[in-house]
């Protein structure tokens, strides 16, 4: 299973900070992964912001970079400072 | 060196604890951040923050080690709340100690201008009602430039 976390803006457009699921066979990359959940949230292009940071077991990854279905995945908007 | 809390924190407490840890220091700058009661937006009723462990306290040890390396420090220590708060409860408190004052003052500083940019931290507001995620100000921004953070400016392009 996978863990999703939404932060910021996002976890009040998805109505959660996280959820364990399984992914879909066919998401293989990050960029997939942003494309399954703007449709599943219908976030309007929210989640495929490039300034939505997507981070993989605590490393900010690349939109080619594959994902697995074990991942701890976080989707990160611009950071607010303390 | 790093808390990350969401119960209240109290800044005399920590102090005290700092100096005695640091007894041999000749000086200690410290920093105490408080949820302001206006802002641009008109008077706050609330503040919200969440961090992202351990990547938030990850990024602070960076950026202490940064400090490290620019001046001579004996000991540093940054406590930041998370969750709900309220105007006037302290949302960060920082402590650098060194052998001379110059040191202390600009280390907390830079440390300052870290967590209120680039830490990984999301802020909400509220103000009559309304909650509102907040992103940084530009003036934020230039502060942090001030130190040449390549750190910084890799994370804004």
């Amino acid at each position: 299973m996978a863990k999703l976390l939404y932060f910021g803006r996002l976890s009040d457009l998805t109505g959660t900070t996280v959820e364990v699921l399984d992914l879909p066979d066919d998401i293989r990359t990050a960029a997939d992964l942003r494309d399954w959940l703007d449709l599943r949230f219908e976030a309007s292009g929210a989640m495929k912001e490039p300034t939505v940071r997507i981070a993989i077991n605590n490393e900010i990854v690349f939109d080619a970079d594959p994902v697995a279905g074990d991942d701890e995945i976080a989707f990160m908007p611009p950071v607010g400072g303390g | 060196m790093i808390t990350i809390t969401d119960l209240p924190i109290h800044s005399g407490d920590l102090l005290r604890a700092f100096e005695a840890e640091n007894a041999a220091a000749g000086a200690i700058v410290t920093f105490t951040g408080q949820v302001r009661p206006n802002s641009n937006s008109g008077a706050v009723s609330a503040l919200f923050l969440q961090a992202y462990s351990p990547m938030t306290e990850t990024g602070i040890e960076r950026a202490i080690k940064t400090a490290n390396a620019k001046w001579p420090l004996t000991g540093v220590k940054v406590v930041h709340r998370v969750g709900e708060m309220q105007p006037g409860d302290t949302i960060v408190f920082v402590a650098a100690a060194s052998k001379h004052r110059r040191a202390a003052f600009e280390a907390a500083d830079f440390l300052m201008d870290y967590l209120k940019t680039e830490a990984v931290f999301w802020k909400k507001e509220t103000v009559a009602d309304k909650a509102t995620w907040i992103e940084p100000r530009a003036e934020d921004y230039q502060d942090a430039r001030r130190w040449n953070m390549e750190q910084a400016q890799a994370c804004q392009e």
